[in-house]
């Protein structure tokens, strides 16, 4: 699973906007396939974290009803030019990734 | 001559190693947050789902609270929301569609310096009201939005 963030982070007085996009199934579990009428098992993203310098920023829990190829964007504060930031996730299949940049 | 460049090679494959064992450690946020709630996010109506997310279903409406959806949504798998507080002191921010199968789309633990602000994506099986869920101060404040779909989004 490797890749499968992208990541964008722009620090404007003071205040970092975090966008980043998630290629993932997020397969709820209820759909059939059309061919064979067998239930596509669940596959989605439960947790993901963003880290900035060392500390937690946002933690989220998703369900299922989250978006394929999931978007997500926040704000924090006492963000700066040049800053690390980091996103990682975990879904129910115990596949991972993370990927680290910098703010903008 | 020689022999610089073998240490030279060893020590870049140690630094190597010990590279890839603390990227595989920081490659568990299961570690720094809380457990994921599986019963709230298997709960069938909207009151289990905040219980299980929120701790409480007791949520006072509030005009704090922005939520930004669309009125019609053409595609009911991708349904942008952005959900703004502007209550000092959120800490917590829940995303729920009434009518889905399990209400409850996702959570979200803000840090101390993150701002009231979340924008994403949900998926929404019919026509239904979207509600938004704060946490702040212990207290929970709500608002919601009906959005109308015209094409289901869960099942294809």
């Amino acid at each position: 699973m490797a890749k499968s963030i992208k990541l964008r982070a722009k620090a404007k007085d003071g205040v970092a906007t975090v966008k980043c996009l998630i290629s993932h199934p997020m397969e709820t579990g209820l759909r059939k396939d059309k061919k064979t009428g067998k239930p596509i098992p669940a596959e989605f993203i439960q947790e993901v974290v963003c880290e900035s310098g060392g500390k937690t920023v946002l933690g989220a829990q998703w369900g299922s009803a989250i978006s394929k190829n999931p978007f997500l964007s926040f704000k924090f504060s006492g963000a700066k030019s040049g800053d690390s930031i980091k996103i990682s996730w975990v879904d129910n299949k115990g596949n991972s990734d993370s990927h680290e940049g910098k703010i903008k | 001559m020689n022999h610089n460049r073998r240490t030279l090679l060893k020590g870049s494959l140690a630094a190597g190693a010990v590279g890839a064992a603390v990227s595989a450690g920081l490659l568990t946020p299961r570690t720094v947050m809380a457990a994921w709630s599986k019963a709230a996010f298997e709960a069938k109506d909207v009151n289990a789902a905040l219980t299980g997310a929120m701790g409480s279903a007791d949520a006072a409406t509030s005009d704090q609270i922005k939520l930004k959806a669309p009125d019609i949504a053409e595609n009911g798998a991708v349904v942008p929301i952005t959900v703004t507080s502007k209550i000092d002191g959120t800490t917590n921010m829940s995303i729920l569609v009434a009518t889905n199968n399990t209400p409850l789309t996702s959570t979200y633990e803000l840090g101390p310096n993150t701002q009231g602000y979340i924008s994403t994506r949900v998926k929404m099986a019919k026509t239904s009201d979207v509600i938004a869920v704060v946490k702040a101060g212990g207290k929970l404040y709500s608002t919601k939005k009906e959005v109308k779909v015209t094409i289901g989004g869960c099942g294809g």
